[in-house]
């Protein structure tokens, strides 16, 4: 018998798991904390109740070729008297970081650092699509889409695998997966992402678009139709290509 | 614990009132006791086709409105003592249907009865919301041509979202799909669809086919639920939907070309 089954202190206390959450990121273009400390000062005084005690993650891509240290204590607590809370920071390079650390704050992966994004870019070239950073807002529909419906995954993917038919409406801020017939309308990057792309194993489709550049069912070549394919968006052009 | 089935299509002239008519009188064939309502307030047809009308004295939106009791307005069928029809009423319009006073009414049912089937007005408005909102079960009433398919797919995402079930969280309602006036040789000609069509745009379950029948009409004429017809094929397909729903497994029929005879290719039978 395992000595933790007798000795009651020893039951779970926690769990370690992992998980995404989002987080606002004041992404600094300069490094003079006081013209800092008064645009933001404005921003969160326009808005009180959205900031209220917001976790924060400053962001240090645009500082690294101007500066090499940043007065990080300083900032933390203009960011704290806001009522924000400042967790951590990302995109900075060395030194940034250590004087980052050395105030307390967390340096935080950088996605766009891994090593998964090279691998597609070199494949086919603009494919930055591939590694949507959209968090938590994707969907996962496993019911028939039907006619009058329509779904919408905010800030995510939308991801359905079974039929969509014709007068169903997808919507995405990412990309939008179908595992079987699209019949009805397929919007992806609706917010804009010119990146985002649709992929479906059936193309029926009514209209598909990707961030607001679209194409309707008369315009859809027959080569295409009824197959496994991806759309996304080169030089504002719509490509459809066999999956 | 009664079951409620809605007849449903969202397309008009489907064959709604003749499949609840059909279905419900299968229902009470096999001993269940059963009851009908027309939810189509203002375009009464059921108690039509179930040959009651002349004994209409209440009806449902009487009962909804407390003029009269629900006793008073439930026909009992001639031929089934099992089977009750509630009519709807001609005079009013679908507004005089209250969510409060269906479910009223349909608890009430479910005292006595153990299959309450709803036969659904056309549209996707009051009356035909109402008629599934409450529905376990839900039989899609389709024609093999695709404004039909279209309006039925239509209407089971309201089934799927804007029902009592699907607003309670609860188990979704169960649907069916019921192909009405199939023609083998007019799928073979490419002018309706085929099943496997149907099927492949609704991905739902089968429940049944059945064949364009002069015997529907002549049923509808006589009154009488094509059910009780035992030579005409309409009669013997919903018989087998009603064996099919209550868990039998009847191979389909219906579905491919009769062959035709010698002699009926000679005389043109």
């Amino acid at each position: 018998m395992p000595p933790q089954a007798t000795d009651p202190s020893a039951s779970v206390a926690l769990e370690i798991k992992s998980g995404s959450v989002n987080l606002l990121t004041l992404k600094l273009a300069d490094g003079d904390l006081d013209r800092v400390a008064k645009q933001l000062t404005e921003k969160v005084q326009n808005a009180p109740e959205f900031f209220r005690n917001a976790p924060v993650v400053i962001e240090l891509g645009a500082l690294n070729t101007r500066q090499s240290t940043l007065d990080f204590e300083r900032l933390s607590a203009l960011l704290r008297s806001l009522g924000l809370s400042p967790v951590g920071v990302r995109g900075g390079h060395g030194a940034l970081n250590q004087g980052a650390e050395s105030a307390g704050l967390a340096v935080l992966a950088e996605r766009v650092e891994t090593p998964a994004r090279e691998a597609p870019k070199a494949a086919v070239p603009k494919a930055e699509a591939t590694l949507t950073t959209l968090g938590g807002g994707s969907r996962v529909i496993d019911q028939p889409v039907r006619s009058g419906q329509r779904l919408y995954a905010a800030g995510g993917d939308l991801i359905v695998l079974a039929p969509v038919s014709a007068g169903a409406e997808l919507l995405a801020d990412g990309n939008i997966h179908i595992y079987s017939s699209l019949r009805g309308r397929a919007l992806a990057g609706v917010q804009g992402n010119l990146s985002s792309r649709i992929f479906c194993l059936d193309l029926q489709a009514e209209l598909i678009a990707i961030g607001g550049h679209y194409q309707i069912s008369e315009n859809l070549e027959e080569s295409i139709r009824g197959k496994p394919v991806q759309v996304f968006l080169r030089d504002g052009a719509l490509i459809i290509e066999d999956l | 614990m009664s079951r409620i089935i809605v007849v449903t299509s969202g397309k008009g002239g489907v064959g709604k009132t003749t499949t609840s008519a059909a279905f419900a009188m299968g229902l009470a064939m096999k001993g269940y006791k059963t009851a009908v309502i027309d939810f189509d307030v203002g375009l009464r047809n059921l108690d039509l086709i179930m040959g009651c009308e002349r004994r209409v004295v209440y009806d449902f939106v009487n009962v909804i409105n407390g003029e009269a009791t629900l006793n008073q307005a439930l026909i009992r069928d001639k031929r089934r003592d099992n089977l009750s029809i509630l009519p709807a009423s001609q005079t009013r319009d679908k507004e005089s249907l209250t969510q409060e006073g269906v479910e009223r009414v349909l608890n009430e049912l479910s005292e006595t009865f153990e299959y309450i089937v709803c036969d659904s007005p056309a549209g996707i408005e009051r009356g035909a919301t109402l008629a599934m909102y409450f529905a376990d079960d839900a039989v899609v009433v389709t024609n093999p041509e695709v404004s039909s398919v279209r309006d039925s797919d239509r209407m089971l995402g309201i089934l799927a979202s804007k029902s009592r079930r699907a607003e309670q969280g609860l188990e979704p309602i169960k649907e069916y799909l019921l192909l009405t006036r199939y023609s083998p040789e007019r799928v073979r000609l490419g002018e309706m669809l085929s099943v496997a069509d149907v099927q492949d745009i609704l991905s739902l379950h089968l429940l049944g086919v059945i064949p364009e029948s002069k015997s529907v009409l002549s049923a509808s004429n006589s009154g009488t639920p094509v059910t009780l017809d035992e030579k005409s094929d309409a009669g013997q397909a919903y018989r087998d939907v009603v064996r099919r729903y209550l868990g039998e497994r009847v191979p389909h029929r219906f579905v491919e070309e009769e062959k035709k005879g010698l002699f009926s290719r000679l005389f043109g039978g």
